[in-house]
């Protein structure tokens, strides 16, 4: 059965790391692995998405509506606004930074009041937590996707070290300590 | 060893798998990616040229001389390049030539949605389409092959998925392509009415052993299933189409799109009892079959527009789709905005506050069209600007002149502004043109450009002067004005908008992206003396907010560019 992992964010976020080490790690765990994201326009400032999928074959390279098992978000409004890719039952990670999108910013439109509370009034498990003030704890605020990579691999049945590894072949050796520290403290 | 990449990552292993020595291409969101993996290969020579039709001219001289060769671009880039795709396919080429092109279905980064099958049945060229990264590997190997054994230029087609996806793959060794040392062969290669009148039977013969090649070929499979349904389908396509059905269908994989075969399409269609068309944009291969008689489904009940999807093409043919929940509120949307200290922000919020028309290009800046600045009312394709403008202003009878102007970016006027800019030098309007010159081709991700210095590897390379360009095309007005400085670029563009000849203004400062950019503090809004009048707002930059009714500086955004303060009559916003 083919497993579905949406990232989801602004652009500049960081997802394409997020992916990344995702795609390797599942590759050496011995699955099949597509890995699709967006480049181009969508990546200044815009709302951006990445599929990561893996199974024993993956044919599509995108998620769909109502098939994703996990939602990790880098920012709570792109939580909602991708919430109808979540399978029933499925668990999304979310980062509590609020960042204004431009309706927003001009005052067009008000950012959406309470939206964790109201992903779970309509059944998704949410597990909610401040990416942004945790990546600066490791050192970082850039390290966001690895406190979140940290969070979602408590619900996956992969030792610890694998992930460890994977961080160790997906960043620059100057950056492994700083992101071993944000991981840890992401599934802390 | 088994490695996830990217579909154009791995177009470019295939590349260097095959022995390909040449590569030249325009960047073009999904294609760019394939050239900048080729350029990591020291035995490939790659660059950037200014346009598509230089970069396939480029190739075809590469193949000529002997030496396999490459060029890439998007499906727009291949209207500037249809000019030697069509003649090439009357030469042949000698040693292999490939010409990837990427389709957009869906518009994640395009101006159109047009399906570039269309330019290799009316080119008479072979295309391959691969769905996925190990199959964009496979057949530029295969191509290549087809390509020499043909005397033809191969398309292959990519489109967004199978571009930007990546996927599992396993590499070989690079080969040594055979020997094709150029011979002189006027008959063959100087295209005018005589020659070129003998070569079209050629290209007519080619085609037709092309089709008998289609028939059992190594880019078309069955994959047989269930014979009550039989899917004919193609690149990303075939990988919905097998999410959906899997073993419940049988299926005609097409990897060679153009010519399509005839015997293997009618064989597959007797082994099943009906028959659908899976395939994203125009009905090609759907025409096709009904030429041969076939009754079939297809765009009856797929769309023509937009990207498929799993649950689109189970929607579609009557299976269910998964359940799924959704908020019951309007969310506000999140369109791509120009980045925090970009320095086109400046020139726009000035053309705005000048009540210009602006006729716009293709690039970052054509984000300039939205809200708050909404400063752009035209965009077409790239070095349109300029041509237009020169045409507005004409049918304008010249009053449109003082208030109108044209915005193209240094690497679209390097492509394709040049010649619009001539006409006006030659045909005399009194146009205003603006190149935004943010010293890189920002949009596709930071390619260097003719006007850089810097070439592909970035290592030092040629670098052309736009003043002395300009100047030396007969524009006696060319001024250059820093976008950071509000005051400074309000004078200029009132003074060139004035002046009795046509103009140039060169708005010039790097893309605050670039590494080397060095960046201020972020500012800081003291809110002791904002008194929330939203003068700043009105920039639409991403790091400044409302909140309390007080303007905010989000500090993880804000480069410190200054464009703000300038607005602020209350001294609010300070450096720090």
């Amino acid at each position: 059965m083919t497993k579905n992992i949406m990232i989801v964010g602004v652009g500049g976020q960081g997802s394409l790391l997020a992916s990344k080490l995702l795609g390797h790690l599942l590759l050496t765990e011995g699955y099949d692995v597509k890995v699709s994201e967006v480049h181009g326009m969508s990546q200044r400032g815009g709302s951006v998405v990445t599929y990561v999928r893996f199974g024993e074959k993956v044919y599509s390279p995108v998620i769909d509506k109502g098939e994703a098992d996990f939602i990790v978000s880098f920012e709570m409004l792109e939580a909602a606004r991708y919430l109808e890719y979540l399978k029933k039952d499925g668990r999304i990670v979310v980062n509590t930074q609020q960042i204004d999108p431009m309706p927003v910013i001009t005052g067009a439109m008000e950012y959406p009041s309470d939206l964790l509370a109201k992903m779970e009034a309509v059944g998704a498990k949410v597990d909610a937590m401040d990416c942004l003030s945790l990546a600066e704890e490791a050192g970082s605020s850039k390290a966001v996707n690895i406190v979140l990579m940290g969070r979602l691999s408590k619900y996956f049945d992969i030792p610890v070290e694998k992930w460890e590894q994977a961080i160790d072949e997906c960043v620059p050796a100057k950056f492994a300590e700083l992101n071993h520290k944000a991981f840890l403290l992401g599934r802390k | 060893m088994k490695q996830l990449m990217l579909g154009n990552q791995a177009l470019a292993r295939g590349l260097y798998e095959a022995g390909c020595s040449v590569v030249s291409s325009y960047p073009g969101t999904p294609s760019t990616e394939v050239t900048e993996e080729a350029a990591k290969y020291d035995e490939i020579y790659c660059e950037w040229a200014p346009n598509e039709k230089v970069a396939m001219e480029v190739a075809f001289g590469a193949a000529l001389a002997g030496k396999r060769s490459f060029c890439g671009m998007k499906h727009v880039g291949l209207n500037v390049a249809a000019d030697p795709l069509f003649t090439c396919a009357y030469t042949g080429v000698n040693a292999g030539m490939l010409i990837c092109v990427a389709d957009d279905p869906g518009m994640h980064s395009s101006q159109n949605e047009q399906d570039s099958r269309h330019y290799a049945i009316a080119a008479k060229v072979p295309m391959v389409e691969p769905a996925d990264s190990m199959e964009a590997i496979e057949f530029a190997k295969l191509a290549y092959e087809m390509s020499e054994k043909f005397d033809t230029p191969v398309i292959v087609k990519m489109c967004t998925r199978v571009a930007h996806s990546q996927s599992v793959v396993e590499t070989s060794d690079r080969i040594t392509p055979p020997e094709k040392p150029y011979e002189k062969n006027i008959a063959k290669y100087v295209m005018m009415p005589g020659n070129a009148i003998r070569r079209h039977p050629f290209v007519e013969e080619r085609t037709r052993k092309l089709t008998e090649y289609a028939e059992n070929c190594p880019f078309n499979r069955v994959e047989m299933g269930d014979t009550k349904l039989g899917i004919i389908t193609s690149s990303t396509s075939y990988q919905y189409a097998k999410e959906v059905f899997g073993e419940n269908a049988s299926i005609l994989k097409l990897g060679l799109v153009n010519p399509l075969p005839e015997k293997l399409i009618l064989d597959f269609a007797s082994k099943v009892d009906k028959l659908v068309i899976i395939e994203e944009l125009d009905p090609i291969i759907e025409n096709h079959c009904k030429q041969l008689g076939m009754e079939v489904t297809g765009k009856d009940v797929l769309p023509i527009e937009g990207e498929f999807s799993q649950n689109l093409i189970a929607e579609k043919l009557g299976l269910p789709k998964p359940e799924s929940c959704s908020l019951d509120e309007t969310l506000p949307n999140r369109p791509p905005v120009m980045c925090a200290g970009c320095p086109h922000r400046g020139l726009f919020y000035t053309l705005q506050k000048n009540k210009c028309t602006v006729l716009g290009d293709i690039g970052c800046y054509t984000l300039g069209a939205v809200a708050p600045l909404n400063a752009m009312e035209m965009t077409l394709c790239m070095g349109a600007s300029i041509s237009s403008i020169h045409g507005f202003n004409k049918a304008n009878e010249g009053k449109s002149e003082g208030n109108t102007v044209a915005v193209i970016g240094d690497s679209t006027f390097m492509h394709s502004g040049m010649t619009g800019l001539a006409n006006i030098a030659y045909n005399q309007s009194n146009s205003t043109v603006i190149i935004l010159d943010n010293s890189i081709t920002g949009m596709t991700g930071h390619q260097q450009n003719p006007t850089t210095g810097y070439n592909i590897k970035g290592d030092p390379a040629g670098k052309i002067d736009l003043e002395a360009l300009c100047r030396a095309m007969g524009f006696n007005r060319v001024t250059v004005v820093d976008p950071y400085d509000l005051d400074a670029c309000d004078r200029v563009i009132k003074e060139e908008l004035r002046a009795a000849e046509p103009s140039v203004i060169i708005s010039r400062r790097p893309c605050a992206l670039l590494k080397y950019v060095k960046h201020e503090k972020p500012l800081r809004c003291d809110a002791e003396k904002c008194v929330g009048c939203k003068s700043c707002m009105k920039l639409g930059c991403p790091a400044i907010s409302m909140k309390d009714g007080k303007a905010a500086i989000d500090t993880t955004l804000c480069v410190g560019c200054g464009v703000c303060k300038q607005l602020c009559k209350f001294d609010a916003l300070q450096s720090q």
